[in-house]
C-alpha cells in the first residue's frame, strides 16, 4: 500500500505512459477529479448544515473514492479496483436506505433537518 | 516379638494388641456384614433431613416430618445394634461408602498420596458412640414430636436434626481424619443452627453466634493438628496411621522415626480443637448460652452427644497423645484443664436459679470429669462416663423440659415446688429422681461408677493427685446442685407460677393450669430411666477387668490403653505395670531408646525393683491406700454429704426433705438465711465468676475499640485515597470534556483534521525518508 502510494507521487509523464488513449489524459489527471470531487464532499459535509445534504456530501466522497480506484484498476491492468467498486456502490445503497430513513426517523422527532440540534453527546 | 515388648513395655499392653489385631495393614480389615451396612446410617440420616427440608419446602403443618426422621433415626439405630451384635469384637472394620478424595503425586510412594474416603471404620470406639447417639438420638427425636407441636419451624427443626445425626455419624465413624472434620463442622452448624432455631429472640441469635464463634477457635487447633498429622505422619487414615504408632514409638509411612516438637504440637492442637467442641476451660463460655436453644435440641446436642466429640477425638487418637517423646505434655494440660473446668461450672451451677442452666453447668462440669479422665490415662473411664452421662444428662434435661413445656417456660426453681404432688407430673418426677441420683454419684447408679473409675486412676496416675482431690470436692458440689434442683422443684408444697409463654386471656394465675406432659414425653423419659439403671449394669459385664462393657469395647479401639500407674501388681503375676509408674512420673528416667535397647532396660530395671516399686506405690495412692479399692465408700461419702447439704439447705419439711429441710414455700428455704453468711461469694458464683464480663473485658471490648480504629482508619485514610484517585480523572475530564462538543462536524471536522495530519506524518516520514534513503 504504501509502496503504490509512492509510485503515483512520482512525475507521471515517466510513470505514466499514455494509457488512458491518446488524448493526452494521464492517471494524474483522474486523480486530481477524484481529489477535487472528495475535497468538494468534505467541505460540503463540513459546512452544511443540513442532514440530506450533509448526507449528499458524503456520497460525494464515497464517489471520488471509486473514481480513483477504477482509475487504478485501468492503470494496473487489473480488475480489482473495479470489483472494489461494486462492492461500495452496493454498500453506498445499502447505507443510503438506512441512512435517508434515520434522517426522516429524526426529522419527525424534531421538526428539523438541522444536524446542530441533535448534540446529545455533549460532554 | 509382640510378647517380647509386652513383658518388656507394659505401657501399652493393650494398645500393641490392639495394634497387632490391626496387623498394620489395610487388607486385614474385612468389612464385616455388621459394619457394611453401617454406609446406610448417615444416608438414612440425610435422607431424613432432606425429607424434613422437602416438606418445609411444601408447607406441610402435621408432623409428618418428626415421623420421618424418628423413623429413620430408629432404623439407624437398629442397624447399629445389628451390626454392633454382629460384630464380635474382632478388632477394626472398614465400611466402604464412596472414594471421596484419593491424590497422589510424585512416583505415588510413601508421602506422596493422599486419600480420604467415604468410609466408616467400626472399632469398639465407634461402635459405642454410634449406639447412644442413634438410640438417643430417635429417642429425643420422639420426645421432641411431642415438644416442639404446634411450632412454626417444625418441619425446620428436624431437618436440622436429621442433619445433626448425619454430621454426627461422619464424626464418630469416619475412617479418616479429614470425615471427621467434615462430621466436626457439620455438627457445629447444627448445633449454630438449632440454638438459633427461635431467631425471633436476640438471646437466642447472639447464642448461636457465640457458640459458632467460640467452636471457630478450637477448630483452628484441630484443623492446623490435622495438617499436622499428613505432614508428620503422610496419612490420615486411621487404619494406616494408629499401626505406625507402638509403645510410644512413632515412624511415619516411609519408615522414618518421628520426634522432636510434633509429638507434643500434635496432640496440643488436637485438644485445643477438643476444648472448643466440649466445652472445657476457657472455651466453655458458649454451652450454657446455648440452653437457649428449644430442650430436645440441650438434651441431645449439647448434653448427651455433640459436646462428647472432644472426649471421641482424644480417645480416637490417643496412640498420638501417648508419644513418648510428647512426655505427655498435652495429656497433662487436658487433665488440669478437665479438673478446673469440672470445679468452676460445678460452683457457678450451685448458684443458678433457672434450671436448664444448672443443668448445662453440671454438663460442662462433668465434660470437665471427662477429659480429667483422659489426662489420667484412663480413656475407659472418660468414654464410660461419656455413655452413662449421656443417658442421665438426656434424661434430665428432658425431665426440665417437661417442666419448662407444662408450666408455659418456667425454668425458675423458686417459682416452682411439688410437681410429685400435681395430676400427672409422677413420670417426670421418677425420671428426674433417677437422673439425680446418677449424676450425684449414689451408689450403685452408673454415674457412680464412671465418676469412680476416673476418680481411682486419678489418684494412681503421678500428676494426678491434685486433680483427684479437686473431682472429689466436685463430687459433693455436684450432688448438692443436683439436688437442690430437685428438693426444690420436685418434692414440698405445691405451688408454681407460670412462666412468660403463658399466653391465657388473662394473667390471672389461679387460671393457669399446667398442662402434664403426654405419652410420647413420658415414654421417652420412662425409657431414659430405665437406661440409666441399665448403664449401671454395664459395669458388671466383664467384671474380671475392672472396666465393665465400655472397657472390653475399648480394647478393640485406637482408645486402648493401659495405664502403666495401676496397682495390677496386686492381681498380676508380673508387677511391671509399678515399675513404669516410675518410668513415667519421673519423666528424665523415661529412656529414649530404640525397640532394640529395650531389654537391657528391662533387666536394669528388674535389678532394683523393690525400691522402684515402693517408689512408683507411693507416687499413686489415695492417702495410702488403693484408690481401686476406697474410692468407692470415699466418693460415696462426698456424694452423700452433697445430697445432706442440699436436703438441709432446700429440703422441704418431713420426710421428702430427709426430715432435715424446713422448707414451707417455692421462694425461700433456709439457704436464703445461711448463703449471706458466705458473704459475696454466692453472688459471684451467681454472676459466673464475671467470665463473661472478663472476656468482655479482655476480647470484646479491645477488639471493638480496634475495630473502632480501623473503621476510622477506612474512613479516612482508605477511602481518603480512594477519593482522591477517584477525583483526579473526574478534574481531568472537566477539562477534556468540552471537546465533545455533540456536533456533528465537529466530529467530522476532526476526523478531517486528523487525516490531513496523518496523511501529512505519512509523507514526512515513508516518502522524504524513503526519497533520502
Amino acid at each position: 500500500m504504501i509502496t503504490s502510494l509512492a509510485h503515483i507521487a512520482e512525475p507521471v509523464t515517466t510513470v505514466a505512459p499514455d494509457i488512458f488513449g491518446d488524448v493526452g489524459v494521464s492517471l494524474y489527471h483522474y486523480l486530481f477529479v477524484s481529489a477535487t470531487l472528495f475535497a468538494l464532499g468534505v467541505i460540503g459535509f463540513l459546512t452544511r448544515r443540513n442532514m440530506i445534504v450533509m448526507f449528499l456530501c458524503t456520497e460525494m466522497m464515497f464517489q471520488a473514492a471509486g473514481l480513483a480506484l477504477i482509475a487504478f484498476s485501468k492503470y494496473h491492468l487489473n480488475h480489482s479496483g473495479e470489483v472494489f467498486v461494486i462492492f461500495v456502490l452496493t454498500i453506498a445503497a445499502a447505507e443510503a436506505a438506512l441512512a435517508l430513513a434515520l434522517v426522516v426517523l429524526l426529522f419527525r422527532r424534531r421538526e428539523t433537518l438541522n444536524a446542530e440540534d441533535w448534540a446529545l453527546l455533549r460532554g | 516379638m509382640l510378647d517380647g515388648l509386652t513383658s518388656l513395655m507394659p505401657i501399652t499392653t493393650l494398645a500393641a494388641d490392639a495394634a497387632a489385631s490391626y496387623t498394620g495393614s489395610k487388607d486385614a480389615l474385612a468389612s464385616g456384614a455388621g459394619s457394611g451396612l453401617m454406609v446406610l446410617v448417615p444416608l438414612l440420616a440425610i435422607l431424613g433431613a432432606i425429607a424434613s427440608a422437602l416438606m418445609l419446602c411444601f408447607k406441610v403443618r402435621t408432623k409428618l416430618p418428626a415421623w420421618g426422621v424418628v423413623g429413620t433415626i430408629a432404623v439407624a439405630f437398629v442397624i447399629t445394634l445389628v451390626g454392633f451384635l454382629n460384630w464380635n469384637g474382632d478388632g477394626a472394620h472398614i465400611a466402604h461408602a464412596f472414594e471421596w478424595i484419593n491424590a497422589s503425586w510424585g512416583s505415588g510412594g510413601a508421602g506422596e498420596t493422599f486419600t480420604a474416603n467415604f468410609s466408616f471404620y467400626m472399632d469398639g470406639l465407634s461402635w459405642l458412640w454410634m449406639l447412644f447417639v442413634t438410640g438417643l438420638g430417635a429417642l429425643i427425636a420422639l420426645y421432641a414430636s411431642e415438644y416442639m407441636a404446634g411450632d412454626k419451624g417444625y418441619a425446620r427443626f428436624f431437618g436440622a436434626f436429621g442433619l445433626f445425626v448425619f454430621s454426627m455419624a461422619c464424626l464418630v465413624m469416619g475412617d479418616n481424619l479429614v470425615l471427621l472434620y467434615l462430621g466436626w463442622e457439620g455438627v457445629g452448624l447444627c448445633s449454630y443452627l438449632l440454638i438459633g432455631y427461635f431467631y425471633t429472640k436476640p438471646e437466642a441469635v447472639a447464642a448461636a453466634k457465640k457458640a459458632f464463634i467460640v467452636n471457630r477457635i478450637g477448630d483452628v487447633g484441630l484443623a492446623l493438628g490435622i495438617f499436622l498429622i499428613y505432614i508428620t505422619f503422610g496419612t490420615v487414615e486411621y487404619a494406616e496411621l494408629f499401626p505406625l504408632i507402638s509403645d510410644g514409638h512413632a515412624v511415619n509411612v516411609a519408615g522414618d522415626p518421628i520426634s522432636g516438637w510434633v509429638t507434643w504440637a500434635i496432640p496440643c492442637l488436637l485438644m485445643l480443637g477438643a476444648f472448643g467442641k466440649s466445652a472445657q476451660f476457657p472455651l466453655y463460655v458458649w454451652l450454657p448460652d446455648a440452653m437457649e436453644g428449644p430442650t430436645p435440641v440441650s438434651a441431645l446436642i449439647h448434653a448427651a452427644t455433640m459436646v462428647t466429640a472432644g472426649v471421641y477425638l482424644i480417645a480416637r487418637c490417643f496412640p498420638l497423645f501417648t508419644l513418648s517423646d510428647g512426655s505427655m505434655i498435652a495429656l497433662q494440660v487436658v487433665g488440669y484443664v478437665g479438673m478446673v473446668t469440672a470445679l468452676l461450672a460445678a460452683t457457678i451451677g450451685m448458684a443458678q436459679f433457672d434450671i436448664k442452666r444448672i443443668m448445662a453447668y453440671s454438663t460442662v462440669s462433668q465434660l470437665g470429669y471427662m477429659f480429667a479422665g483422659l489426662g489420667v490415662l484412663t480413656t475407659t473411664g472418660a468414654a464410660f462416663h461419656v455413655f452413662t452421662h449421656a443417658f442421665f444428662k438426656a434424661t434430665l434435661f428432658l425431665a426440665c423440659g417437661a417442666v419448662m413445656h407444662g408450666f408455659a417456660g418456667q425454668l425458675d426453681l423458686r417459682k416452682l415446688s411439688g410437681l410429685w404432688s400435681q395430676p400427672g407430673w409422677r413420670i417426670v418426677t421418677i425420671a428426674m429422681f433417677i437422673g439425680c441420683l446418677n449424676l450425684a454419684g449414689v451408689p450403685f447408679t452408673a454415674g457412680y461408677f464412671s465418676k469412680d473409675m476416673i476418680l481411682a486412676e486419678a489418684f494412681i496416675t503421678p500428676w494426678g493427685q491434685l486433680i483427684g482431690w479437686v473431682l472429689l470436692f466436685t463430687a459433693g458440689l455436684t450432688a448438692y446442685y443436683t439436688f437442690r434442683v430437685f428438693f426444690r422443684v420436685f418434692v414440698g408444697p405445691a405451688q408454681y407460677e407460670p412462666g412468660d409463654e403463658h399466653h391465657a386471656e388473662d394473667h390471672d394465675h389461679s387460671h393457669f393450669h399446667p398442662h402434664p406432659p403426654g405419652w410420647a414425653i413420658n415414654a421417652v423419659l420412662a425409657i431414659l430411666a430405665v437406661a440409666c439403671l441399665v448403664a449401671a449394669a454395664t459395669y458388671f459385664v466383664k467384671p474380671d477387668e475392672g472396666k465393665g462393657w465400655v472397657g472390653g469395647l475399648l480394647s478393640d479401639s485406637s482408645a486402648a490403653y493401659v495405664s502403666p500407674h495401676g496397682h495390677h501388681g496386686d492381681d498380676h503375676p508380673d508387677d511391671h505395670g509399678a515399675e513404669h509408674a516410675l518410668r513415667i512420673g519421673d519423666a528424665e528416667v523415661i529412656p529414649a531408646s530404640h525397640p532394640g535397647h529395650d531389654g537391657e532396660d528391662g533387666h536394669s530395671h528388674d535389678d532394683d525393683h523393690a525400691e522402684k516399686d515402693e517408689r512408683a506405690m507411693k507416687a499413686g495412692t489415695f492417702l495410702g491406700m488403693d484408690p481401686h479399692k476406697v474410692m468407692y465408700y470415699v466418693s460415696a461419702l462426698f456424694g452423700l454429704v452433697g445430697i445432706l447439704a442440699a436436703a438441709f439447705l432446700h429440703g422441704p419439711k418431713g420426710p421428702a426433705g430427709l426430715f432435715i429441710g424446713n422448707r414451707t414455700e417455692a421462694a425461700h428455704s433456709r439457704a436464703d438465711k445461711l448463703l449471706p453468711m458466705l458473704g459475696p461469694i454466692p453472688t459471684w458464683a451467681q454472676n459466673k465468676w464475671y467470665v463473661d464480663e472478663f472476656y468482655n473485658m479482655v476480647i470484646r471490648v479491645p477488639l471493638l475499640v480496634v475495630s473502632h480504629i480501623f473503621h476510622l482508619i477506612d474512613k479516612t485514610l482508605v477511602d481518603g485515597a480512594v477519593t482522591v484517585a477517584g477525583s483526579l480523572p473526574k478534574t481531568l475530564a472537566k477539562a477534556i470534556r468540552p471537546t465533545q462538543s455533540g456536533v456533528l462536524q465537529g466530529y467530522a471536522g476532526g476526523m478531517a483534521v486528523g487525516l490531513v495530519l496523518l496523511l501529512f506524518v505519512v509523507w514526512i516520514v515513508v516518502i522524504r525518508a524513503g526519497g533520502v534513503g
